[in-house]
């Protein structure tokens, strides 16, 4: 019952934000008194499930493991804070934009979207919910109708659809697979249990596919040309989900399907698909123009980070696995709203215009320090702790080689982000005439300050219940 | 006539609904015309449901056949309808004058590609135990295949997306073969998400129209990471 409530708050507000789109503050409002509601609902089941029980809607189709409830949790918290930050950053475009009275609309059914991907236990049903969230967000990607935005925009429904076509496919063969294992009812429990009993061939046919298909929306390397793109065009707050959980709910489900394969032959292509996208991002890193594609290009490095310590395959492993997830996406979602501020307050994407922010807008400055630091898992923050766990679990099970090589791109992309940040932030303006200081709006200080909360606490304490809610999910994740 | 005989003539009226399938898919790569694009793409879609229905006949599962007579009224009449509907009507007579690749090129690729596809399908037959889906899933992949090389070689915006459906085509195609026990109302929710890709897809087209000027989406290079806007 309350996974219905969760999906009906959005769907609700969704209603509300059309019906009265004309009205200037309204659609912002109730979107904001939805998220935050989804959070707040969402808390109770997550905390269930960490106790070890099973939170089900309809069996077999919409219920909520340990991973679930985890990226679950993850959405909602994200969600709420892009809510608050929309509400001072649209209120910058208000009626200007060919979307803009839509936007509420568009934020709403993508969160619905959004938390139907970790709920779906059937999974074409998965496949359906991660079409939608690439749907309702494309025109959110086009919002800002510049020829940018737009071309953005239409790369990013091309590779999507594209993607969505292939892994349907690889979708078809696992029910194959799963009629010939012994059939029964389709979902995630029932594919898990008869794992032994799978056809391997038609098994690796559909990861193939599906990891093809699926992995053009998490943005592994060569599939993420779209990813910087459309991260970068869309308004900020958008960018902080999209970046921030849009990735990680594709990625989750690929994870789901990790046990159902043979360890050795599994294993070893998360290691290589993982690594090849942390290097090349670690490398685009250092030479990006924009500091928002520099954020995109620093979601690409972290889902390959997250792939490799899937490949690892030890219970230590799969909780580096977890860890990355609620770090990253806290972090990333963190990062965007920070440079969504930088936005606001200079005006311009380009890193080289950027100088002197801290004087500027000491607020906007600082947070993008903070930002920077944190992805680039600086101590004592939370991506530090969980990149660490990772290394821990690397070294643990002999593969030196591959965490050697994730500590070099590690240290690559730390030295790129914070020589673009560190210029930014601190930076001699060319003219050293008195620049203004800009005023951001309060909702969008609030939002800062709430999004930055996670990323300094989970670094130095994890409460007990997050704690139990990580162990289920990588519990949920092992063979 | 006998129940084995139907059977015989069911069969080979599916092969024959699959070759005509993969023809109609080599019509959408050579088409210059948008118009004739969509036509090859209606065309497609009726082989889909062609080869649905003889598939619910054959395997007396009245849930493929009921799936096969939603999608005979939605892809070939609504899809194009709402495609009409959000894009301009002069999008479609147009002709597309440069291409990524000529077309005697591109039917050589696309014939390679077929074979790469009966390559790849065949450990998959090896599982297999039905006639039909030794039909269905090298045809669904080849299509799979040469949508995908549509897609990418096609700089106007139409054919291109037609190029994104015909992949999707495809990928049921083989789907109704192979899992022909799939959930009802998980087909219905793969069918409607489509109609909704096409309004999508239809908005944004026109908007890239209205702003940009054209529809040769494949010349779109503004984003790039050299270059600074």
């Amino acid at each position: 019952m309350t996974l219905f409530v969760i999906l009906a708050i959005p769907l609700l507000m969704a209603a509300v934000s059309a019906a009265f789109s004309r009205n200037r503050y309204l659609p912002g409002a109730v979107t904001l008194i939805g998220a935050v509601a989804v959070l707040g609902v969402a808390v109770r089941p997550a905390m269930q499930v960490a106790a070890g029980m099973r939170v089900v809607g309809i069996a077999n189709w919409v219920a909520l493991d340990g991973f679930g409830a985890l990226v679950l949790l993850v959405v909602a918290i994200v969600g709420a804070t892009a809510a608050v930050f929309s509400l001072g950053y649209m209120g910058k475009h208000d009626g200007t934009v060919r979307w803009g009275r839509s936007y509420y609309l568009h934020f709403n059914l993508f969160l619905f979207a959004l938390l139907l991907v970790p709920m779906a236990s059937e999974p074409i049903l998965a496949w359906v919910a991660i079409e939608l969230t690439a749907l309702f967000s494309v025109l959110l990607v086009a919002f800002e109708n510049t020829h940018a935005a737009l071309e953005a925009a239409w790369k990013y429904i091309t590779m999507m659809f594209m993607g969505a076509a292939i892994a349907l496919l690889g979708f078809l063969i696992l029910f194959w697979a799963f009629e010939l294992g012994g059939g029964g009812a389709f979902s995630w429990d029932v594919l898990h249990a008869m794992a032994p009993h799978l056809s391997p061939v038609l098994m690796k046919s559909a990861f193939l596919l599906i990891v093809v298909g699926l992995g053009v929306k998490v943005g592994f390397v060569p599939l993420h040309t779209w990813l910087p793109d459309a991260h970068s065009q869309a308004p900020s707050p958008v960018c902080a989900v999209l970046s921030g959980v849009k990735t990680t709910t594709a990625l989750a489900v690929i994870l789901r399907l990790v046990p159902l394969l043979p360890a050795h032959l599994v294993q070893s292509w998360l290691l290589v698909i993982g690594l090849i996208s942390v290097g090349t991002a670690a490398f685009l890193l250092l030479q990006v123009h924009d500091y928002k594609r520099m954020f995109a290009f620093s979601t690409v490095e972290h889902m390959g980070i997250i792939f490799v310590a899937a490949g690892i395959g030890t219970a230590g492993g799969n909780f580096g696995v977890v860890f990355q997830i609620l770090t990253h996406s806290l972090t990333k979602s963190f990062c965007f709203l920070a440079a969504g501020a930088v936005l606001l307050a200079v005006d311009t994407r380009e890193i080289a215009a950027v100088r002197g922010l801290i004087r500027t807008s000491p607020v906007a400055g600082a947070a993008l320090m903070l930002g920077g630091l944190a992805i680039t898992g600086a101590p004592p923050l939370a991506v530090f702790l969980s990149e660490f766990s990772i290394f821990r679990a690397g070294l643990n099970a002999g593969h030196y080689v591959v965490m050697g090589l994730l500590a070099l791109f590690l240290t690559i992309a730390f030295i790129g982000i914070l020589l673009h940040v560190n210029r930014m932030v601190f930076g001699q303006p060319p003219d050293d005439s008195h620049i203004p200081k800009v005023a951001l709006p309060t909702s969008s200080v609030l939002a800062l300050g709430l999004a930055a909360v996670p990323v300094l606490v989970l670094g130095v304490y994890l409460p007990e219940p997050i704690h139990q809610l990580m162990l289920a999910a990588a519990t949920a994740l092992a063979r | 006539m006998t129940g084995s005989s139907a059977m015989v003539w069911l069969d080979y009226l599916a092969a024959l609904v699959g070759g005509l399938f993969l023809l109609a898919t080599f019509g959408m790569v050579v088409t210059r015309q948008v118009q004739g694009c969509l036509r090859y793409f209606i065309l497609q879609s009726v082989l889909l449901c062609a080869s649905a229905l003889l598939l619910g006949l054959r395997l007396h599962s009245w849930h493929v056949f009921a799936v096969g007579v939603i999608d005979l009224i939605n892809k070939p009449f609504i899809v194009p309808w709402l495609l009409r509907r959000t894009v301009r009507e002069e999008i479609f007579s147009r002709r597309e004058v440069t291409q990524v690749l000529n077309i005697p090129t591109s039917l050589l690729i696309a014939s390679l590609l077929v074979l790469i596809a009966y390559g790849l399908a065949r450990p998959l037959l090896h599982v297999a135990d039905g006639s039909y889906i030794s039909i269905n899933l090298p045809i669904g992949l080849a299509g799979l295949f040469v949508g995908a090389y549509t897609a990418s070689v096609r700089r106007e915006a139409v054919p291109l997306f037609l190029g994104l459906l015909a992949m999707e085509n495809a990928a049921l195609f083989a789907g109704f073969a192979i899992a022909p026990k799939l959930p009802m109302l998980v087909e219905l929710a793969v069918i409607f998400d489509v109609l909704i890709v096409v309004f999508v897809f239809g908005i944004l087209t026109r908007a890239v129209h209205e702003h940009i000027g054209t529809t040769e989406v494949g010349t779109l290079t503004l984003l790039k990471e050299e270059s600074k806007p």
